[in-house]
């Protein structure tokens, strides 16, 4: 079986974001590392793997991005998997989900695939919409947001949060899955991992490689626009009362001023 | 005027708020149609009316219930495809997104995510939606085809404008079944008497610092006191003491309400960015260093179990 997941190299979540003059994504100013959100992706599919008998499960990420997205593929082959494909290029800068899912899905056809894995967002643009175009884009089954996931005899079953009620799912493969960060949590890398995944292949492909036209990706194919990105005015502390036997009261006291009471 | 799709959210033909929110800010765009899908249109015909829409597009196919998404996306885009509207909105959430992202590829558009906004500019819907675990503010427009946008509970107050429903049966030609993904099973969330929390007005959440499922029931007693919903952080859902569709941040419910509570709560970046857009926040936690309390319009620094029965019996006191 073989199994692709998708990881993306975002800004540190922690540290103070900012957009750039354009309006897209400061990548500049601040560290950038493996989405969290992914790491759970990466988990299950070594999980898969291990649980797979016929031991031919073979696991390979795919990330769209600049230089430094390497780091995100180095990180994710050194908690396993076999090997990684970089799709870098100078026009996909400034592409939105439909950019980025045309890219992926067109490197995920030239690789082969019968499972791709998702994290259930990107921490930076948190849409959570790629992997649903990758399934439409790719015209197979997808399911997104699962809590639990189990692959096997060629059938994805798992259990997911709706809106509203709790689901258990089934489709045959071949499928893009996204996963949450409650579906299992993600190991860290050995040293050993670490060391082994400075040898593990590493493809890097451009838009030429995959066929695709400068115009449908990046700035240029985007089907959106920003007009203003503004950091919002810092909320102003408020009072702080250290409670010596009256805080319930005075908190009763200010949501009265408040009209909540 | 120009026609603006609104998918409706509702369970059995009860209609959840952020629908009417939808239809009041469809009003600022052009004349609201509901697309309603499954048995129990004439249930929600009036609701649906009395906040703006003029037609009621109405899908009444077994296929809805049986597969996840893939039927509404079908829905969406062959209704769409007929009648040409000027946009399309939809809820925000998980499935929202989803729906939205694959009918706006269908269509060729473009799509806006989690809006907070939308006015009605020169070239079409302006949207306003927070960035970066909602420390920023974006503008945004779709630059191709039918705009396609999901809202956020709690962006508008649902304003009445009636209207007399045209109901409009639509058959959809669904997808075969081989490509979607079945429904094994559905367990319906038990719905409590409290307010839900993506669209309720106050919110009282509680943390780690509440120590323990059976003491959940302080944090219960100041949301039914206040009227509010409970919320949690990851801490106390990862520990059990209360079910994850209450999870307050980054990776559970994202809420906006009038009034925000964090009992126990240290504040770290993913909770926040599930609430920092309140209106209000109010914090009680025994660290005098806890980052919530940058956020907070007022803060207790103290023990919660002695703060939250104080407060409890205050309000009782001022009410009586
Ligand atoms: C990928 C990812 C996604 C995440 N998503 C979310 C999310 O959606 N939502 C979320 O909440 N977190 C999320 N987190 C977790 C987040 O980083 C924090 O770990 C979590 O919010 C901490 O919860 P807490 O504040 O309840 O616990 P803690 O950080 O342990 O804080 C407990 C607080 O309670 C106070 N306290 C203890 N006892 C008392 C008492 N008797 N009276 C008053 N105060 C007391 C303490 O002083 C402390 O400040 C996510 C993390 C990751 C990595
Ligand atoms: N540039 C990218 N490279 C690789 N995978 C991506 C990229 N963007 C999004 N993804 C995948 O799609 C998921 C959802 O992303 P998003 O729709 O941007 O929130 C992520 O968790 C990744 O698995």
């Amino acid at each position: 079986m073989k199994i692709i997941v998708c990881v993306k190299h975002v800004p540190d979540a922690t540290a103070d974001r900012a957009f750039a003059q354009d309006g897209t994504t400061d990548r500049a100013s601040v560290d950038s590392l493996l989405s969290e959100l992914d790491e759970y992706a990466v988990e299950q599919a070594l999980r898969i793997a291990e649980s797979d008998t016929d031991a031919d499960t073979e696991i390979s990420y795919l990330t769209v991005g600049p230089d430094h997205a390497k780091d995100a593929l180095r990180k994710a082959l050194a908690m396993g998997g076999d090997s990684a494909i970089h799709v870098n290029d100078d026009d996909i800068a400034g592409s939105d989900a439909f950019g980025t899912s045309l890219v992926l899905a067109r490197a995920i056809e030239r690789h082969g695939f019968d499972l791709v894995l998702c994290g259930m967002a990107s921490t930076d643009g948190t849409m959570g919409v790629v992997p649903a175009l990758l399934a439409e884009r790719l015209g197979v089954r997808g399911v997104t947001h699962l809590e639990e996931l189990t692959v096997e005899n060629g059938t994805v079953t798992g259990r997911r949060e709706g809106d509203g009620a709790t689901v258990r799912i089934e489709g045959a493969l071949p499928a893009v899955v996204s996963v949450t960060d409650r579906s299992g949590d993600a190991r860290y890398p050995s040293f050993k991992g670490i060391m082994a995944a400075k040898k593990k292949p590493l493809e890097t492909l451009d838009l030429a490689d995959l066929g695709i036209d400068a115009p449908h990706v990046g700035r240029a194919g985007a089907r959106s626009a920003v007009d203003t990105a503004t950091r919002r005015p810092p909320r102003t502390k408020g009072e702080i009362v250290v409670d010596e036997g009256a805080g319930g009261a005075g908190l009763a006291a200010f949501l009265t001023a408040k009209k909540f009471i | 005027m120009a026609e603006i799709l609104v998918l409706v959210d509702h369970t059995d033909g009860v209609v959840r708020k952020p629908t009417l929110e939808l239809l009041t800010l469809a009003c600022r765009l052009g004349d609201p149609s509901a697309v309603f899908l499954g048995p129990d249109a004439g249930a929600a015909t009036e609701t649906l009316g009395r906040f703006g829409a003029r037609r009621i597009y109405v899908v009444d196919a077994p296929e809805v219930d049986e597969y996840l998404v893939t039927p509404t996306v079908d829905a969406l885009t062959q209704i769409a495809g007929r009648t040409g509207p000027a946009a399309i909105l939809l809820p925000s959430g998980p499935d929202g997104n989803e729906i939205a992202a694959r009918v706006a590829l269908r269509l060729d558009s473009g799509l806006i995510t989690d809006a907070v906004d939308i006015i009605a500019g020169p070239g079409g819907p302006v949207t306003e939606q927070s960035a970066f675990a909602a420390t920023h503010q974006v503008t945004a427009h779709v630059t191709r085809g039918v705009p396609v946008i999901t809202v956020k509970p709690n962006a508008t107050a649902p304003e009445a404008a009636p209207a007399e429903p045209v109901i409009d049966k639509q058959d959809i030609v669904f997808a075969p079944a081989s490509a979607g993904v079945r429904i094994l099973s559905r367990t319906r969330r038990e719905r409590s008497d409290r307010p839900e929390l993506p669209e309720a007005d106050i919110v009282v959440s509680g943390g780690r610092g509440v120590n323990g499922a059976e003491n959940f029931a302080l944090v219960e007693r100041v949301a039914d006191a206040l009227g509010g919903a409970v919320g949690a952080s990851r801490a106390a859902v990862d520990a059990g003491w209360y079910p994850h569709s209450h999870q307050v941040g980054q990776t559970g419910t994202q809420v906006s309400p009038q009034l925000y509570l964090a009992a126990g709560i240290s504040g770290a970046i993913q909770h926040r960015a599930g609430m920092q857009t309140s209106r209000t926040i109010v914090a009680v936690n025994k660290d005098p260093d806890a980052p919530i309390f940058e956020l907070a319009d007022h803060g207790v620094v103290g023990d919660l179990f002695a703060v939250l029965p104080q407060l409890v019996d205050e309000i009782e006191r001022r009410r009586s």
